[in-house]
């Protein structure tokens, strides 16, 4: 029976993806009630963060180690705007947003010029000045104190119940998502799925690359920072563990776990990855002394166990089985939605003289 | 002249794959670079679009100084090239090519605001072209399951897509039957009217029902230019051939 309707729902991907949509709003509105709203802010924070990430990784083929810059920087900005300004929050968030966008010009300009293992290697670089830059800089950070007291104001509302603030700071995730979907579905996300797929065609049918990568990591980090500033007020302060490798490597876990190129995956995947840290943090749970093991060893055995067992990451998993009921070809990630005919072979290759 | 090289060399470590080329290409010609094997002719292709930087020597293109220029730009210049090693986005299907190919035309590839139906526009011209090249049955196959031939013949497709002013192809019937040699042989009399072709190919049946005009290199450096019977009676290229590897 389950099978029955999930066949269907599959066989009209519309009707499919409206409500998938549907769901993930209810979802994300019933979060608290069920989980502790600080952890259900957390969720959608992270998961915008590792949506922006998936733009880079699983849209552009480009592995940036070095996001914790523009989540960082921008939990740094909202916070200093919100503590020196008391303007209301959404506009220290989106001032955040804008520095982290502004920061990730000249770091694109300079990482686009390499690919692969490289690329990730100039972005980690970059993100270590600039934790480099917030530990020494206490004057604004707070260094190794970091920003305390950030005030969550919303035109008087009393905001300090994070049960309300989830519903204050929900929208702003919500926006940061529909314009990474707007992009990912735009003539743009096009032209950056055939980059990944293959740089060098790409140029030759007129499209300059290098300007196509700047242009999403700019996208990207706006979002990061988006997240990152959102993640700041909630917690009511921000720290040089915003800025630090390890928040660059979570995030990269989190869409990789979910499945890349997908959007939906990276949301998974920072719902599990939170939850699993919540819990792990919180259960007493103790596997060695926690100075060596944290929640991070539980994390990274699930991380080892989803890669090796499911290679496209969870949601991504799910999409492929889907995708096989309709036996419909795997042309990812804007399929068209037709079955293939069988493709006649020519006869064999004329010798070359 | 819409093509012109002067001095273009090109130098692999030591090794000169393109040695002091002299080319000159006229408006609304087909002209066919053929050559033994190693003799330089996809270096040239390369160097034309962009793909590589001579080591020296400059590229005029339609009155344009394009050395050093990046392949994008040089496509937006209104030239297009095939690719003689096929180059191909596998998992889209061959509708998805040629209606990025068209978008590359259009400065709408940059708008990441707006939804993806504007490429619907592309969806009869996308189709006209797959038609002409006899790919119409295939449009909703991914690229990677094409075989060699008709992957010759999406390369085709996309080229003619960006309506170029000057079409490279290099090696076009490479693979194909006999059959869907002909049917490329018309298409490039068809689309070549207000066009300049340049064609590498080793299928001197096809350089004899094109090409206004013939190169023929050797070892980086042309050999002789003329027309396709001027060319076939000289007895250097006669000798190029038989005397190197294999004969056409």
């Amino acid at each position: 029976m389950t099978v029955m309707v999930v066949r269907k729902l599959a066989g009209l991907p519309l009707l499919w993806r409206v409500l998938a949509v549907v769901g993930g709003l209810l979802v994300a509105l019933a979060l608290p009630w069920y989980i502790y709203p600080p952890v259900a802010m957390d969720i959608v924070a992270w998961a915008l963060f590792a949506v922006a990430l998936d733009l880079l990784l699983g849209f552009t083929g480009l592995l940036s180690f070095g996001h914790a810059a523009f989540w960082g920087s921008a939990a740094y900005t909202a916070g200093t705007i919100a503590i020196e300004t008391g303007l209301p929050f959404p506009v220290a968030v989106l001032g955040g947003s804008v520095v982290a966008m502004v920061l990730a010009v000249p770091i694109a300009l300079l990482a686009v010029r390499r690919t692969g293992i490289y690329f990730a290697m100039v972005t980690l670089a970059f993100a270590q000045m600039v934790y480099f830059v917030a530990n020494q800089w206490s004057g604004v950070t707070g260094g190794e104190n970091g920003l305390q007291g950030i005030p969550k104001e919303l035109f008087g509302l009393d905001l300090s119940d994070p049960f309300y603030f989830y519903y204050a700071g929900l929208p702003i995730a919500l926006v940061g998502l529909l314009i990474a979907w707007r992009v990912v579905h735009s003539p743009f996300g096009r032209v950056l799925v055939a980059i990944r797929e293959n740089p060098a065609r790409s140029r030759s049918l007129g499209f300059p690359v290098d300007r196509y990568k700047v242009m999403i990591f700019v996208i990207s980090a706006g979002l990061s920072g988006l997240a990152g500033g959102l993640y700041a007020i909630s917690h009511g302060f921000a720290s040089l563990q915003e800025v630090y490798w390890t928040t660059s490597g979570k995030v990269v876990i989190m869409t990789v776990l979910g499945g890349i190129g997908t959007l939906w995956g990276s949301v998974i995947g920072a719902a599990v990855i939170v939850q699993v840290e919540d819990y792990v943090a919180t259960s007493g749970i103790n596997i060695g002394p926690l100075e060596i093991t944290g929640p991070g060893l539980i994390t990274g055995l699930i991380f080892v166990g989803v890669v090796l067992l499911f290679r496209r990451g969870v949601w991504g998993t799910v999409a492929h089985l889907l995708r096989r009921r309709r036996s419909v070809p795997d042309a990812e990630p804007h399929l068209s939605g037709t079955t293939a005919p069988a493709v006649e072979q020519e006869p064999a290759v004329a010798p070359k003289s | 002249m819409v093509i012109e090289t002067s001095g273009l060399s090109k130098s692999f470590r030591g090794f000169t794959a393109v040695d002091r080329v002299d080319l000159a290409v006229e408006e609304g010609h087909v002209h066919a670079l053929v050559g033994p094997n190693g003799a330089g002719k996809t270096t040239l292709f390369n160097l034309l679009t962009g793909f590589l930087k001579p080591t020296a020597g400059r590229v005029s293109m339609a009155g344009h100084d394009i050395t050093g220029s990046p392949p994008e730009r040089i496509a937006r210049l209104g030239v297009a090239r095939s690719f003689q090693i096929t180059n191909l986005f596998e998992h889209l299907t061959l509708q998805q090519h040629v209606e990025l190919a068209l978008l590359g035309t259009t400065k709408l590839g940059h708008r990441f605001w707006v939804s993806d139906r504007v490429l619907t526009k592309f969806h009869d011209r996308a189709g006209e072209l797959l038609d002409e090249v006899g790919l119409a049955k295939l449009r909703d196959v991914p690229a990677g399951t094409l075989a060699y031939g008709q992957k010759r013949a999406l390369e085709l497709a996309l080229a003619l897509a960006l309506d170029p002013k000057v079409l490279l192809l290099d090696e076009p019937t490479a693979g194909m039957g006999l059959e869907d040699v002909e049917r490329t042989v018309e298409l490039v009399k068809r689309v070549r009217t207000g066009r300049t072709v340049v064609l590498v190919e080793h299928n001197m049946s096809v350089v004899a029902g094109l090409a206004d005009r013939v190169t023929v290199l050797q070892f980086g450096r042309i050999l002789v230019e003329g027309t396709y019977d001027e060319v076939r009676n000289d007895s250097r290229v006669i000798e190029a051939y038989l005397g190197g590897e294999s004969a056409a």
